[in-house]
């Protein structure tokens, strides 16, 4: 299946690009997206933890993605 | 969204009034208004610049939240919340909130709420330029 990735803040400058798209196998996890994330970007070890949004949603630890989901990486929020 | 609910992201300059006048309301007694402002330092260095980007449909989403929650746990009326991205300078107005109610404490601490619910959930980032170089806000261990 097919999965939308979209970077912003320090993700963006660590990935270099906006957003990527990545085929994986159906029954794929958000953890195992993290842990595929850090070895196609090893920096991303360096900073602080990042949240996941699935569809412009906060997803929780553990979540299964599903076909043309669009996974927003979002690194600790400064606003304000 | 709710009609006494006002959401904002805009890269042009943020407008105090328009949020005034959004919240004024002929049963409030009181207007609330939280004013950020850009500051010329962090942690003893001199910051040059701020950057503010967003992921804006989310952030929309999640202010239209903040929102939603503030009506619901305060008595106000109506509540504006604007913020600006882009390259700001020293002194201009990354945020504006505004929130009116019949007294004035329930404007007071929705106002609060909101400005502090907004710097942990809505999805807008901000890096500093220094002198020296630029950094993410938060992302560094």
């Amino acid at each position: 299946m097919k999965i939308k990735i979209l970077f912003f803040g320090i993700a963006k400058d660590i990935a270099n690009k906006n957003a990527i798209e990545i085929e994986v196998n159906s029954m794929f996890n958000s953890v195992e997206l993290k842990n595929l994330l850090k070895e196609k970007y090893p920096k991303f070890d360096t900073i602080n933890d990042y949240s996941l949004a699935v569809n412009e949603t906060y997803i929780d630890e553990v979540y299964s993605l599903k076909n043309n989901d669009v996974v927003a990486i979002i690194p600790p929020v400064s606003g304000g | 969204m709710k009609e006494n609910i006002s959401i904002k992201i805009t890269s042009n300059k943020l407008n105090l009034q328009i949020c005034n006048d959004f919240v004024q309301d002929d049963a409030s007694g009181g207007i609330a208004l939280f004013v950020g402002t850009v500051r010329n330092h962090t942690k003893g260095k001199k910051v040059k610049r701020l950057d503010f980007s967003a992921y804006e449909p989310m952030a929309i989403k999640e202010m239209n939240k903040i929102a939603e929650q503030a009506l619901d746990k305060f008595s106000i009326h109506k509540i504006a919340i604007h913020h600006a991205i882009g390259n700001l300078k020293i002194g201009d107005v990354p945020v504006i909130i505004a929130t009116s109610s019949a007294h004035r404490e329930a404007a007071f601490k929705a106002c609060q709420y909101a400005i502090d619910t907004l710097k942990e959930t809505v999805p807008i980032w901000k890096k500093e330029y220094f002198e020296d170089g630029e950094v993410w806000v938060n992302s560094h261990p």
